[in-house]
C-alpha cells in the first residue's frame, strides 16, 4: 500500500509551497520530513490528508488516485503542533471519539483506547481532562486518538515543537519505540529538528522552499548531503559554509592560513569551491586564527560559540557548558581533513575520508 | 541598575496552610545590579510567584524585599520603578514604534533632545530604527516584544527589567533570533534582569545565573557551567543537559567504593553515615574503552541513537543503565561488551540525593 507523489504543485500568491514533490512512502516505515519553517511541510501532510488540493501533480495509493478520494475515505490520522484535545471530554473519550463516530462496538472501543493510552503511557489517565495534564500528557491524548484509529496512514506534523526540552527529549525517546513497529502503517512525521529526524527516521526527505532536495536514510543524508542547503538544514547548528579554493596542492580559504590539501581532497582540480565543516570540526584552540564571538548558545549540554573571522561567520561546537562572553576574541581552528567540498553551484563533490567508510549498522 | 534582594521571602496563597504547602517556601536571594538571572523549573515550581513578589504583583506572607538595601516590600508595583515584559506583547496599538518608545520619558517630563537621542539609541539596538515611523499594530510579534523589552530599557533608572516567559507566542524559529537579541542587549544595557521561564535552553543561553525552582523550593543557583559541572542533587543533574547526568547506585563496602564489585574512585569521599549512595557522571564524560584500568567497568550495549555529530550509546554497567556521549567518528563498538571509563574528576559522590559536599 505505497503511497506515491508525483510532481506535486502548489503555488500561492507567486510563491512555490510545494514545487514538484516526488517521493514514495511506504508502509511500515517512518518518514521523516525535515527543513525549516515554510518549507512545505505542513501544506505536503495537508496534501496527503486531503486537505488542501494541488495545482498539479499526481498522488496515488496501491495505484488508485488519492487525489480523488475524498477526505473520509482517506484512512488518514493527523497530530497537530498544537496539541488539539476536546475540553469537555476526559482522556477516555477524547481518545474514544473518532471511533465512536466510526460505530465501533464498544467492546472493539474499550479495547483500542487502553491500548492506545498504554501506549502512549497514559494508561492510568483514563479519567482525567485534559486541563489537568501537562502539555506532554495533552500531546499524548492526541497521539493515542490517532493511533486508536488504526488508519493506514499516520501524518505527524512537528508534533514536540511545542513542548519543553526535557519533554521533548522524553517523546522522541519513546517515539522511537513507538514507532518500531508500525506494521502496515505509512508513517510521515514532519520536524525542523536534525536530531529528531536522525533518531526517528528510517527515511529521511530535506525539503527546502517547496521542494524535497534529498531523500535517503539518516546516514546517508548526513554523512552525504547532497548540496550546501542540504548540509545546512541536517546539522544542528548549520554546517558552516563558505568559500575557499585549491590550489596546487593547497587549500585556501579567506582570513585562514592555506593548509595542505587532505587526502581526501587530494584529487580535485584546481578552483573555487564552497567547503562545509560542521561545528563539531571547528575548535577554539590557544593559536589560530582571530574570531570575535558574536553570541553563545547554549543547547542542552553543548555551548555553540558564533564567531566572525573577518566578514565570515562561524559556529563552533563546544561539548560541556562554558562561559564565552559576546565580544571576546578567540582563536579558531578548522579541521581541514574534516572539509566537505562542494562545487560553486552548492553541489556535492567530496565528502571527508571517514565518512566513505561502510555505514554500520545498529 | 539596582541590587534587588529578598530576605527570608516565603508565601502560600491559602492563609494559615503549613510550610510544606507554600507555593514559595522562606529563602533568601540577592540579585547583583547589572547582572541577568533566570528563574527556570515546571510549573508550578514557584518561578512566577517569586517574580510577582519583586515587581509587587504578590505581597509575600514573610519576609522583606529590599531595592538597594531599602525596604519596598509594602510598595505597589508603580512605586518600585520597574520594567515589566509578559508572555504576551503589550504594546501602545495607536501609536508608532517610536511613540511607543518615547512614553515613558514622556511621562517622566523628559525634554525632547533627550527622548528623541534616548528613542534612537535604544531602537537601533533593537534593529527598529528602520520601522521608528511604522505603527506598532502592524509589526510581528516578536518585534512587539522587542518594543516592550526597549519601553524598559529606554528608562536609565529603571530598577530591574523582569521578564515572563516571553517567548512564549514567539513562533519557534524566531525564538532563536530573539533569545539572541535579548542577550546582546542586556548585555550592551546591563539592567537588572530577572527572566522567568520553563525552558533550560532559553534560561542558559540567556542568563549569566541561573536558578532552578522546584516545589516552591530553590534547588540550585549558579553559572550555566556550575549548575552542568557540579549539579547540587540529583533533580538538577537531570533537568539540566541532555541527555540527562548519569546517576549509579554504588555500594560501600569497609569503606571502599564499588560499583558491581569493583573499585570506584569518585572526585571526593562519600561520608560513612549514607543511607544511598551514587555516583553521577555527565554522559559527555563516560569514556568507550578496550583497555581495562582504573575506573572501568564491563558495559553491555543496549541502543544507539543517532543525534548527528554525536552517537549515544545507553549500555549497562553493573545491571544500570548508562548513556554515554560519542563523537560520530568513533563509531560503534563492533563487540555487544566491551568497558566504560568514568574519570575520576568528573564521577561526583552523591548521597541520598545531594552532591556530597567537597570537604
Amino acid at each position: 500500500m505505497n503511497l506515491s507523489a508525483t510532481d506535486l504543485c502548489l503555488t500561492v500568491d507567486g510563491v512555490d509551497h510545494l514545487k514538484q514533490v516526488t517521493a514514495t512512502f511506504v508502509p511500515g516505515r517512518l518518514h521523516t520530513v525535515i527543513g525549516r519553517t515554510m518549507a512545505g511541510k505542513t501544506t505536503l501532510l495537508r496534501v496527503l490528508a486531503g486537505l488542501q488540493a494541488v495545482d498539479s501533480g499526481a498522488l496515488t495509493r496501491e495505484g488508485a488516485d488519492f487525489l480523488k478520494t475524498p477526505v473520509w475515505r482517506r484512512d488518514t490520522a493527523m497530530v497537530y503542533q498544537q496539541f488539539i484535545n476536546y475540553p469537555h471530554l476526559n482522556v477516555f473519550d477524547n481518545v474514544a471519539f473518532p471511533l465512536r463516530r466510526a460505530g465501533l462496538s464498544r467492546n472493539e472501543i474499550r479495547r483500542r483506547v487502553i491500548s492506545s493510552l498504554a501506549r502512549v503511557g497514559l494508561a492510568d489517565f483514563e479519567r482525567r481532562k485534559p486541563s489537568q495534564l501537562s502539555g506532554g500528557q495533552q500531546q499524548r491524548v492526541a497521539l493515542a486518538r490517532a493511533l486508536a484509529r488504526g488508519t493506514g496512514i499516520l501524518l505527524l506534523d512537528e508534533p514536540l515543537a511545542n513542548l519543553d526540552y526535557k519533554l521533548r527529549e522524553q517523546l522522541r525517546d519513546e517515539f522511537r519505540t513507538l514507532f518500531s513497529d508500525q506494521g502496515d502503517t505509512v508513517v510521515i512525521y514532519t520536524t525542523t529538528e536534525p536530531a529528531e529526524a536522525m533518531m526517528l527516521g528510517d527515511v529521511v526527505l530535506v525539503m527546502h522552499e517547496g521542494q524535497i532536495l534529498q531523500i535517503g536514510s539518516p546516514q546517508e543524508v548526513f554523512e552525504r548531503p547532497a548540496t550546501t542547503t542540504v548540509a545546512s538544514i541536517i546539522n544542528d547548528p548549520p554546517m558552516n559554509i563558505f568559500t575557499g579554493r585549491i590550489e596546487s596542492g593547497q587549500v585556501t580559504v579567506a582570513g585562514f592560513q592555506a593548509t595542505h590539501v587532505s587526502a581526501h581532497l587530494a584529487d580535485l582540480p584546481d578552483g573555487v569551491y564552497q567547503f562545509g565543516l560542521r561545528a563539531t570540526d571547528v575548535s577554539l584552540a590557544s593559536a589560530g586564527v582571530e574570531g570575535e564571538v558574536t553570541f553563545v548558545e547554549i543547547s542542552g549540554s553543548e555551548t555553540f560559540v558564533h564567531a566572525a573571522v573577518g566578514e565570515t561567520p562561524f559556529v563552533i561546537q563546544i561539548e560541556g557548558i562554558h562561559d564565552v562572553a559576546l565580544g571576546d576574541l578567540v582563536k579558531l581552528r578548522l579541521r581541514p581533513e574534516r572539509l566537505f567540498a562542494f562545487d560553486e553551484e552548492g553541489s556535492l563533490v567530496r565528502t571527508p575520508s571517514y565518512d566513505l567508510a561502510p555505514v554500520e549498522g545498529r | 541598575m539596582t541590587q534587588l534582594d529578598i530576605v527570608d521571602v516565603g508565601h502560600s496563597y491559602t492563609p494559615g496552610s503549613e510550610e510544606e504547602r507554600w507555593a514559595l517556601k522562606p529563602l533568601g536571594l540577592t540579585f547583583e545590579a547589572g547582572k541577568t538571572y533566570a528563574l527556570v523549573g515546571p510549573s508550578g515550581c514557584g518561578k512566577t510567584t517569586l517574580l510577582n513578589i519583586l515587581s509587587g504583583l504578590v505581597r509575600p506572607s514573610q519576609g522583606q524585599v529590599l531595592f538597594d538595601g531599602a525596604d519596598v516590600t509594602a510598595l505597589p508595583t508603580k512605586a518600585r520603578n520597574i520594567a515589566q515584559v509578559f508572555q504576551f506583547p503589550v504594546i501602545y496599538q495607536s501609536m508608532t514604534v517610536y511613540e511607543n518608545l518615547a512614553f515613558p520619558l514622556q511621562c517622566r517630563r523628559w525634554d525632547k533632545a533627550r527622548i528623541d537621542a534616548k528613542v534612537h539609541q535604544v531602537a537601533e539596538a533593537l534593529d527598529l530604527d528602520d520601522r521608528l515611523r511604522q505603527p506598532a499594530r502592524r509589526l510581528t510579534a516578536d518585534d512587539k516584544q522587542l518594543i516592550s523589552l526597549g519601553r524598559g530599557l529606554v528608562r536609565d533608572d529603571v530598577a530591574a527589567v523582569l521578564m515572563d516567559e516571553p517567548l512564549t507566542v514567539i513562533d519557534p524559529q524566531l525564538k532563536h533570533s530573539l533569545r539572541r537579541k535579548i542577550r546582546e542587549i542586556t548585555e550592551q544595557f546591563r539592567p537588572t534582569v530577572i527572566y522567568v521561564t520553563h525552558d533550560q535552553y532559553e534560561a542558559m543561553s540567556i542568563a549569566q545565573e541561573v536558578l532552578v525552582m522546584k516545589d516552591g523550593r530553590a534547588m540550585q543557583q549558579g553559572t550555566p557551567e556550575q549548575l552542568f559541572e557540579a549539579p547540587s542533587s540529583t533533580y538538577v543533574g537531570y533537568f539540566i543537559g541532555s541527555p540527562a547526568m548519569n546517576f549509579l547506585t554504588v555500594d560501600r563496602t569497609h569503606g571502599n567504593v564499588t560499583l558491581g564489585g569493583r573499585a570506584l574512585a569518585m572526585a571526593w569521599d562519600i561520608p560513612q553515615s549514607t543511607s544511598e549512595s551514587q555516583v553521577g557522571i555527565r554522559p559527555e564524560y563516560v569514556e568507550v574503552v578496550t583497555e581495562p584500568g582504573p575506573n572501568t567497568f564491563p558495559a553491555r550495549l543496549r541502543d544507539v541513537r543517532d543525534h548527528g555529530p554525536q552517537r549515544v550509546f545507553e549500555m549497562e554497567v553493573a545491571g544500570q543503565l548508562i548513556r554515554a556521549k560519542v563523537p560520530r567518528e568513533n563509531g560503534i563498538p563492533a563487540l555487544e561488551e566491551f568497558l566504560v571509563h568514568l574519570p575520576r574528576a568528573k564521577a561526583l559522590p552523591y548521597a541520598d540525593g545531594r552532591l556530597v559536599l567537597h570537604s
